[in-house]
């Protein structure tokens, strides 16, 4: 075997696989998170304390951590897919039966050092157990009925655990990502067209339940719906969150009013200014500018995904790394979509920009997942 | 180990294919969003701009000072002070029970504060400042001031609120402010934005509630930045307001709180009038009250305690409660038949006790009779009789008349609450007001002021004061506003005749000054100061037949409230008049033992502007006289605060 041939035909080992990493990702997820730590710095009044700081030391960890990941072959993932599948899975039970409660949704275990929430971990965990899944699954049988009802009871009975704490945000996560990486691993067409034309039938019947013994949707659930589809009936109840958002995008213009200088979030017209809503304070800040490039970068981490995914001929990881881009497209759509006014409030935060520990850490993890796809490809 | 891969040629090429498919449709989704934002931060940039600001920007009022109430000498009658009090922002609170205990470890708090406190906490919204504790002292404010840090949420504040320092001596000229009402909102229309802000003081009653347009003055405004909590954060502009006007009245300070304290607790009025312009010297009505406790917010015990005394603290007996005049109303007959040529001041009439008149039997006070009377002994010895002849002679349309042109039956034009008009009847007037015809019998009651006669006490001062002038005399009761003096008018001639006018005034004078007058024992002895006036007594109830045969009882034997007016009117000095006097005593008994010595007293004092000497008063009456002078000073406050220099 020449030097050239193997260099080419085999995987990198060792502390060489760091210069194997996809590096032009892991640039763009700091700066991504950099923009995050300064909105934390700015909606706290010019002060590190008490987001910025924190979620500069979970970024720390979670960077490390997608390193780790990263070094670890592709193919030990793989063969870890369905333990971390069912794991999850039983992590959402464990929810649903010790669960802590907050702001009147049952979604965190409290795990003595930190309190975990498994819908957010399920996020990662689905794609790798549908991915592992076509990985084995021939390609013969992929569009057999029997063999497309295996995937959708994986991907809908953790979304019933989920909407049962209930947290629709995540729900709907669940349903875009895990039906976005069936479609990529090659169902046919006409399964969608049957569970598109049924969403429609569930959507009729979210709201004839409504009012009934059998609703479908928390009262809270219904009350943002109604005030999506218009605002101005409820400016400071309900809709107070979808038009002071509104509000603080339209009055940033161009350029922004200056950094910190943002009057909607610094004198808190804006509600969950440094979580949901954070984008918001950016688009007002910084303006029209701000926020595309903003969705520039995100827009560069699913390319450099999506370009991984299509170089790399590895099943598993080609779906994977798919599914995880997918997951993260969903995370900025929905948020940017729900605080423009184009979706209703359903609580998906900005990913890596919000203030908060799940939801950063386990999409590095989903990064580590990506980078070891990526080291580990064959060549 | 690890496992080959399943690298089909196959399965690349779809997940490719379907990788970019769904690689499009996110592309497409950025570009929706990009293209949102464009909408959203370009093209309606501007208008969300401007809700920005009307988000952050507010206008509030600055409440202007209102304007202070001096006496003519310019003593404060009314001024504003700066109130404390303490206020909690509920959602600046993680725990408002621990504020709230720690607050009242550092001073003390009114329950009863603290349970509107709570129900308010409750009912507001968590930005609204609730009131903790109102009017606290200057040391409990600096102790929760240093404090703060471990009160979130608690603020000390400072305004302004209205002060009587005189307590009950004006509190029914002037009245009192307190906090805009409901109704009160309801009966403004088109409201000042002002009376919007809590606890915003506007006058209730008197001179307050009807000088309220001069008193309030406009509002300042300023622009501040808010957060979404209403809080403000700081200022961006601010224009001040303008001062509410001070008021002068016409109001002696010094006689003023003497008559309050001579009155004391029966329930009478007194009216003083300058007789060159119709100045208001003095105008009491007693019992009287506290209008600070109005101010602060009466409780309802003691609201119900003014509400149910028989003696009626609240209203304004002066301008507001009517009597019947009684035989002060004697001047206004005698006249009436005079100037009409019915009788001439030496014709005498003769007087048996009664007098028979269509089948009714009237009586004169006095059972035995006077003889023969003409018009200076039927004044100063009060014969009924003479003027029951007056009345059947003139008729009570010139009665009435007369009694308006005096003053008497019209509406003065005040700035106090319901001046009354009282009333002098007339034929139309019974007909449609009793649905009666007139009879002879109202004529000869109403001659002796009794039967549908009423009048005020400010009405009889003014009456007195025309008489003693020859003048139309209007009282009035402001002296200047914010320092333009108002000019007032001497009033022009009633045209009467000055000779029966100086009938009028000597009979009069005979009244306290002559051995036989009623009010001889009330005289003033003071030569430049003698005073001219005329005792009322007026019945409040019928006196039977068969009482009147076993002998009227005496006031002491009946119960208060059956008791008689007694009434007295004088000017003096009765040469040269400088005041007229006008004295009721609800209940009081008889005009020349009750009111006369009041009405003297208040003379003297008015006269003299302090004390008098007790040379002025009859020798007999010198101890007496001298021990209830000095007895009153005690209830009478020293000077009193003088109008500080503007600068």
């Amino acid at each position: 075997m020449s030097y050239l041939e193997y260099s080419v035909k085999t995987t990198p080992t060792g502390l060489r696989k760091v210069l194997y990493f996809n590096w032009a990702l892991a640039i763009l997820l700091i700066a991504v998170a950099g923009i995050g730590f300064l909105m934390l710095y700015s909606v706290a009044g010019g002060s590190f304390s008490p987001w910025a700081e924190p979620q500069m030391r979970r970024f720390a960890v979670g960077f490390v951590a997608m390193f780790v990941i990263g070094m670890v072959p592709i193919w030990f993932w793989r063969n870890m897919s369905a333990l971390a599948y069912l794991g999850t899975l039983l992590l959402l039970v464990a929810v649903v039966l010790v669960g802590v409660e907050g702001k009147g949704a049952q979604r965190w275990i409290d795990i003595g050092v930190l309190r975990l929430q498994p819908s957010e971990l399920m996020k990662i965990t689905l794609a790798m157990g549908l991915a592992a899944y076509y990985d084995w699954l021939p390609m013969s049988r992929v569009s057999r009925p029997i063999w497309v009802l295996i995937p959708a009871v994986m991907i809908l009975v953790p979304v019933a655990l989920v909407l049962r704490q209930p947290d629709l945000g995540t729900s709907i996560l669940l349903i875009a990502g895990g039906g976005a990486l069936m479609f990529l691993a090659g169902v046919h067409w006409a399964y969608f067209a049957v569970v598109i034309a049924a969403l429609i039938g569930l959507i009729t019947a979210v709201f004839q339940s409504r009012g009934t013994d059998w609703q479908l949707l928390a009262d809270y659930q219904y009350r943002r719906i109604d005030t999506f589809l218009d605002p101005s009936t409820d400016p400071l109840g309900a809709g107070y969150h979808i038009t002071q958002s509104k509000i603080a995008l339209g009055s940033g213009g161009w350029t922004g009013r200056g950094f910190m200088q943002g009057t909607q979030s610094r004198l808190n017209f804006l509600p969950e200014k440094h979580t949901d809503f954070i984008f918001t304070t950016l688009a007002e800040e910084f303006g029209f500018v701000g926020a595309v490039s903003l969705l520039t970068l995100y827009a560069l981490i699913v390319f450099f995904c999506v370009a991984s995914a299509t170089n790399n001929r590895d099943r598993f990881s080609a779906l994977l790394t798919l599914g995880i881009a997918v997951t993260f497209f969903l995370f900025f759509a929905v948020n940017m979509a729900m605080v423009t006014g184009l979706a209703p409030v359903v609580g998906v935060p900005l990913p890596l920009v919000s203030y908060g520990g799940s939801a950063m850490l386990i999409l590095m993890l989903g990064f580590g997942l990506v980078q070891s796809a990526h080291v580990h490809r064959p060549r | 180990m690890r496992r080959p891969s399943r690298d089909t040629a196959e399965s690349h090429r779809r997940i490719t294919r379907r990788g970019l498919i769904l690689g499009g449709t996110m592309s497409a989704t950025g570009v929706a969003l990009a293209l949102r934002m464009r909408f959203l931060q370009v093209e309606q940039a501007d208008q969300f701009r401007l809700l920005a600001d009307e988000n952050r920007i507010n206008i509030r009022l600055i409440p202007p000072a209102r304007g202070r109430i001096v006496d003519r000498t310019g003593v404060i009658i009314a001024e504003n002070v700066p109130s404390y009090r303490i206020t909690l922002v509920p959602e600046e609170t993680s725990d408002i029970d621990a504020v709230i205990e720690r607050l009242g470890r550092l001073i003390e708090l009114d329950p009863d504060e603290l349970d509107r406190a709570r129900r308010d906490l409750r009912r507001l919204r968590g930005d609204t400042p609730v009131t903790v504790a109102d009017r606290v002292s200057w040391e409990a404010i600096s102790r929760v001031a240093v404090n703060t840090p471990a009160l979130p949420g608690v603020a000390p504040e400072v305004g302004l609120t209205r002060h009587y320092p005189h307590g009950a001596a004006y509190a029914h000229v002037v009245g009192y402010v307190g906090p805009v009402s409901d109704r009160d909102l309801e009966r403004i229309e088109a409201p000042d934005g002002l009376l919007l802000i809590p606890r915003f003081q506007i006058g209730k009653i008197g001179l307050e509630a009807e000088c309220e347009d001069v008193l309030r003055g406009k509002a300042g405004t300023k622009r501040v930045e808010v957060n979404a909590t209403g809080r403000v954060m700081r200022e961006l502009e601010r224009h001040e307001g303008i001062s509410g006007a001070d008021i002068q009245l016409t109001l002696d300070n010094a006689l003023q709180t003497y008559i309050n304290a001579r009155l004391g607790n029966e329930s009478a009025a007194a009216v003083v009038l300058d007789c060159d312009k119709g100045d208001i010297l003095a105008c009491a009505s007693s019992p009287s009250f506290d209008p600070n406790l109005f101010v602060r917010g009466i409780s309802s015990v003691d609201y119900n305690a003014l509400l149910e005394n028989e003696r009626r603290p609240l209203p304004n007996k002066a301008v507001q409660g009517i009597y019947p005049p009684g035989s002060t109303f004697k001047m206004v007959t005698a006249l009436a038949a005079l100037e009409d040529g019915q009788v001439d001041p030496k014709e005498t009439v003769y007087c048996p006790g009664y007098v028979e008149i269509s089948n009714r039997r009237f009586h004169c006070w006095k059972r035995g009779g006077h003889g023969s009377v003409d018009l200076h002994r039927s004044l100063s010895e009060s014969c009924d009789v003479y003027y029951y002849e007056m009345a059947m002679r003139v008729g009570i349309e010139k009665i009435s008349a007369m009694a308006r042109r005096l003053g008497l039956g019209i509406e003065h034009d005040l700035p106090m609450t319901s001046v009354a008009q009282g009333l002098t009847p007339t034929k139309d007037w019974k007909i449609v007001n009793r649905g009666a015809e007139w009879v002879i019998g109202d004529s000869v009651n109403a001659a002796i002021g009794q039967g549908f006669v009423l009048a005020s006490p400010l009405q009889l001062a003014v009456m007195t004061a025309r008489l003693a002038t020859g003048r139309e005399i209007r009282p009035r009761l402001i002296r200047s506003v914010d320092g333009v003096a108002e000019p007032g008018d001497r009033g022009s001639d009633l045209g009467l005749n000055p000779n029966l006018l100086r009938e009028i005034r000597q009979a009069m004078f005979a009244v306290s000054n002559n051995r036989r007058g009623t009010a001889y024992s009330s005289r003033i002895i003071a030569e430049e100061y003698r005073m001219a006036g005329k005792t009322g007594t007026s019945q409040v109830r019928n006196i039977s037949t068969g009482e009147r045969a076993s002998g009227v009882r005496s006031n002491i034997d009946l119960p208060w409230r059956q008791r008689d007016h007694a009434l007295f009117v004088d000017f003096a000095p009765h040469d040269a008049p400088r005041v007229a006097v006008a004295v009721v005593v609800e209940h009081g008994g008889g005009g020349s033992s009750v009111a006369a010595p009041v009405a003297r007293d208040i003379t003297l004092q008015a006269l003299y502007g302090g004390d008098p000497p007790l040379a002025a008063y009859p020798a007999k009456d010198r101890g007496r006289i001298r021990t209830q002078q000095e007895e009153l000073r005690q209830y009478r406050p020293e000077g009193g605060t003088h109008e500080r220099e503007r600068a």
